[in-house]
């Protein structure tokens, strides 16, 4: 119990302190969670509405697949991005193993399929007249996924809140595909894990804090975003 | 606008040869229709007869099996003109359809996506909702209206738009009677000022009557009759159409004599004069408006009628229709009647008793059966 | 055709609800702003975070090949030691090393895959089988620290000061106490194994043997939770002591040793190794100057050195077995 307050303590210690390392770690994680996060957004959300609207032969599929992946063990993701990234791997001459935009890749793989099954759900629940009102307005294909994205924001913002939380508190993967290396791919996350095979309980509760606040600032700031758009 | 081409033509909109097939089913086939500028073209049918996809097909919202469609006598060809086209039109749906935002985006949208910005757009959008007497809700969000207000909003915004020809899917069905009736007063009014090129979906026939130039009745995908509503109503082409109209009594009947134009029709043994050139032996429906039934009292001036016919019968139902009140008689036959509220008290007439049916032989429209 | 669609959709699009859109747009923007230049302040040439030195040193050699991929285990770097070679090393040769801390077992499997470019490992026996397949080129001793057998204070098997580790296991094995190993395939795992097999005891499925699959400093905070003993090395025990509420039973028997050697993978197996680099670390690392600052190591923080530096000498030496 004990420990938790000396973490509380830590913490706050490390953060006025402005600690350098624990600064870079910080935004390194936020980085790494953010940038994943916004490209698994683009092409989530624009997918997920595709898929919402049309009939094709698979759909079902897709979208079984899709499913699936939301609950993917992101380990098992990092070890298979690690495959694709190892030196003797299809992609090895690209470099970018134990890097940051490897992990941006592996995080980016585990919160796509999180934000294109939310995506095609709430899609899925929009009146069809509601598409046929929107195309006799005048809309073109474009103009109507954009519309109707704008018109359904408050289930996608929850879907990108579950998206970026599902990897800023990943460790499995950025484990595997970053390999906590200092100064270069050392995240919250896995330094936390380290702090505690070290046995640095505090640090490590510290650490967990300040990851806990971080991912409270970010949802507190989308959340605001989606209430800010809600009918009143 | 674009005139002087091989387009310019007679029509506001045409189709021909349109068919459209849904779930394997073929449920429209139209070999031609066609609107007139600044008239109402009511479409009116009985539930699944296809209506909402005619319009879908006329509004370019869905795309026919076969058939072309031309807007101003140029026809509808690749899905860039559909586009362009789809903006010179606007279509009113059963549901309101609003975005979730306010009701001045909602109503600006359409013209957002027309290219029509600034001043001209606040003008138009403030001109409509003011004319549909929405202006204070023009901040409110669209989806903490009544049904009635939502309505007004979808209308405003189509409005809006200055379209070429409006559409409408049973725009006021949802809405309870007096919202309705309301916003249809407000809604003819609105019609008859701008003069615009419309075709509206309903199966009320009271829309039809106050609103329509035209009436199409559409059953089962193809178009019985095309006719102003007096036509439809009052002579309707065959006994689909008679029944579905339910402004008259429809008996089936048997052309029993025929003298010089005046034959006399069996129908269930009670005979009925009419004016037809119809061979005897002809089957017949036999189609008599309501409205051309007079009622009166049993043995008070029996013979004062110059009515050819006369049938004498017992009251034996009562059900309002409207405003007035709709008469079942059993003459032999079943025979209805509307009389007003105010006559069937003057009458002092009451359920089981004996009155007599006079009806001229003119008013007795025959429908031969194939 | 999405493209001709996407001209009209710009006409359209800039007449929209200006808040909303402006407002997303602005925020994806800025996370990229942010996201790409931190990333790539994070991942540029790491500096020492203890010491930012910018005074004129003369410019290091640029190697080839500045990427360096080195395999080693957790307690190399549960002990702070790499934290302060890697720095050291990468400023005089200026190499980028990607330290990758996984265990001496996974360390040698990545170097038999080709994906580590030198390894920094305690697992003789496995190493000796590494070096006879051919999977490294060279091997060389670098330092040493020991095991130790820590337990509770209460000893209830009483092996306290027991000179024989061997004997002392006998003991555990025999009485009811708990004994947590690591179980992970980590050199000290694979230590603790080899000292069962040689006193006769098979652990393996009995109720006292317990394997937490973690690291070790994970594995002597589940000791001192449960009061159970355990083997670990004498640097990390020493790093983690006061959280712990364990006592050191049993040290300095020569089978305790925990000898270190830095292998350079065989270049032979790809062009891919970092042939270069791996020489250049090894060298390093049993270089004087390194031995110096190895030896020096936590002397300050602890009151004693952590590791022992053995450049040039050979396991027999030493006198471990």
């Amino acid at each position: 119990m004990d420990l938790i307050v000396q973490g509380v303590v830590e913490a706050f210690k490390l953060l006025i302190r402005g600690d350098p390392e624990v600064l870079k770690i910080t935004l390194l994680s936020l980085g790494v969670s953010l940038c994943a996060t916004a490209v698994s957004l683009f092409i989530g959300i624009t997918l997920g509405t595709v898929i919402g609207l049309t009939r094709f032969q698979g759909r079902r599929i897709l979208v079984s697949l899709i499913n699936t992946g939301m609950g993917a063990p992101p380990v098992v993701v990092g070890l298979i991005v690690s495959v694709f990234l190892w030196r003797n791997g299809p992609l090895g001459i690209l470099h970018l193993m134990y890097t940051p935009w490897a992990m941006v890749i592996a995080q980016f793989l585990i919160s796509l399929p999180i934000i294109t099954g939310f995506t095609v759900a709430s899609i899925q629940q929009v009146d069809p007249k509601l598409r046929l009102q929107v195309l006799a307005l005048g809309a073109s294909h474009w103009q109507l996924l954009w519309l109707l994205v704008r018109d359904t924001r408050l289930p996608l913002l929850a879907a990108v809140m579950a998206g970026f939380g599902s990897i800023i508190s990943e460790v499995g993967a950025s484990m595997m595909v970053g390999g906590n290396i200092t100064d270069q791919t050392r995240v919250l996350t896995t330094a936390i894990v380290m702090e505690n095979s070290k046995g640095n309980f505090g640090l490590a509760m510290a650490l967990g804090i300040i990851l806990m606040i971080l991912v409270y600032l970010v949802n507190m700031a989308l959340t605001m975003i989606q209430q800010r758009s809600k009918p009143r | 606008m674009r005139g002087g081409q091989a387009g310019d033509s007679l029509y506001a909109l045409e189709a021909k040869g349109l068919s459209a097939i849904l779930g394997g089913q073929q449920v429209l086939g139209i070999p031609s229709l066609q609107v007139y500028p600044n008239e109402v073209l009511m479409v009116i049918g009985p539930n699944g007869s296809g209506k909402t996809t005619l319009l879908l097909c006329l509004a370019l919202l869905l795309k026919p099996a076969t058939g072309t469609i031309a807007y101003k006598g140029i026809p509808v060809s690749d899905s860039k003109q559909v586009l362009q086209l789809r903006r010179r039109l606007a279509v009113v749906f059963q549901e309101s359809l609003l975005l979730n935002s306010t009701v001045w985006d909602n109503i600006t949208l359409g013209l957002r996506l027309r290219g029509v910005r600034g001043d001209e757009a606040r003008d138009r959008a403030q001109k409509w909702l003011g004319r549909f007497s929405i202006a204070p809700l023009a901040k409110r969000q669209a989806k903490t209206l009544s049904g009635g207000e939502a309505k007004r909003v979808s209308l405003a915004r189509a409005f809006a738009l200055q379209p070429e020809v409006l559409f409408l899917d049973e725009p006021f069905n949802a809405l309870d009677s007096p919202t309705r009736q309301a916003l249809l007063e407000d809604f003819e009014g609105v019609l008859r000022e701008t003069k615009l090129t419309t075709v509206m979906v309903t199966h009320d026939r009271n829309e039809a009557l106050v609103l329509a130039d035209r009436v199409a009745v559409l059953m089962k995908g193809t178009i019985h009759q095309l006719g102003t509503p007096q036509e439809v109503f009052g002579t309707p082409v065959d006994e689909d159409v008679a029944s579905f109209v339910g402004a008259g009594n429809v008996l089936p009947g048997v052309v029993s004599e025929q003298s010089h134009g005046i034959v006399s029709v069996d129908v269930n043994g009670r005979y009925l004069q009419a004016v037809s050139d119809l061979p005897v032996g002809t089957k017949v429906a036999v189609y008599l408006h309501y409205e051309d039934i007079t009622l009166s009292v049993v043995a008070a001036k029996a013979t004062q009628s110059s009515a050819r016919d006369q049938l004498r019968g017992r009251i034996v139902k009562v059900f309002p229709l409207g405003s007035q009140l709709k008469v079942t008689l059993d003459c032999g036959l079943a025979l209805a009647s509307v009389i007003t509220k105010r006559s069937w008290e003057e009458l002092g007439l009451r359920i089981g008793d004996e009155v007599m049916a006079y009806f001229k032989a003119s008013a007795v429209r025959l429908i031969p059966k194939h | 055709m999405p493209g001709k669609s996407l001209k009209h959709a710009k006409s359209g699009q800039a007449a929209h609800p200006r808040k909303h859109a402006a407002s997303l747009g602005v925020a994806l923007a800025l996370l990229f702003i942010v996201t790409v230049p931190l990333m790539a302040a994070c991942t540029s040439t790491p500096a020492s975070t203890q010491t930012p030195t910018p005074t004129p040193t003369p410019t290091p050699p640029k190697p080839a090949n500045p990427e360096l991929i080195l395999a080693t285990t957790t307690s190399t770097q549960d002990s702070g030691l790499l934290d302060v070679l890697i720095p050291l090393f990468q400023k005089q040769t200026g190499y980028v090393v990607k330290t990758v801390a996984v265990g001496s077992g996974a360390a040698m499997a990545m170097g038999e895959r080709g994906e580590a470019d030198v390894l920094l490992v305690h697992a003789p026996d496995s190493e000796v089988k590494f070096m006879q397949a051919g999977h490294g080129v060279t091997r060389k001793l670098v330092m040493h620290n020991d095991f130790i057998i820590v337990g509770p204070a209460s000893d209830p098997a009483g092996i306290k000061g027991m000179s024989s580790a061997l004997d002392a296991m006998k003991k555990i094995a025999a009485g009811s106490a708990v004994f947590i190993s690591r179980g992970d395939n980590s050199g000290t795992d694979q230590l603790e194994k080899k000292l069962w097999k040689k006193a006769g005891i098979e652990p393996k499925g009995q109720t006292w043997y317990q394997e937490s699959g973690q690291g070790m400093g994970a594995t002597l905070s589940i000791a001192s939770e449960k009061g159970a003993y355990t083997i670990t090395d004498r640097a990390t025990c020493l790093a983690t002591q006061k959280n712990l509420s364990l006592s050191i039973l049993v040290e300095g028997d020569p089978v305790l040793l925990n000898i270190y050697h830095v292998i350079q993978v065989n270049p032979a197996k790809s062009n891919k190794i970092n042939a270069e680099g791996a020489k250049a670390f090894a060298d390093f690392m049993v270089d004087p100057a390194t031995q110096q600052v190895i030896a020096k190591f936590g002397i300050e923080k602890y009151g004693q050195p952590l590791f022992f530096p053995d450049a040039g000498k050979t396991e027999a030496e030493l006198g471990s077995v």
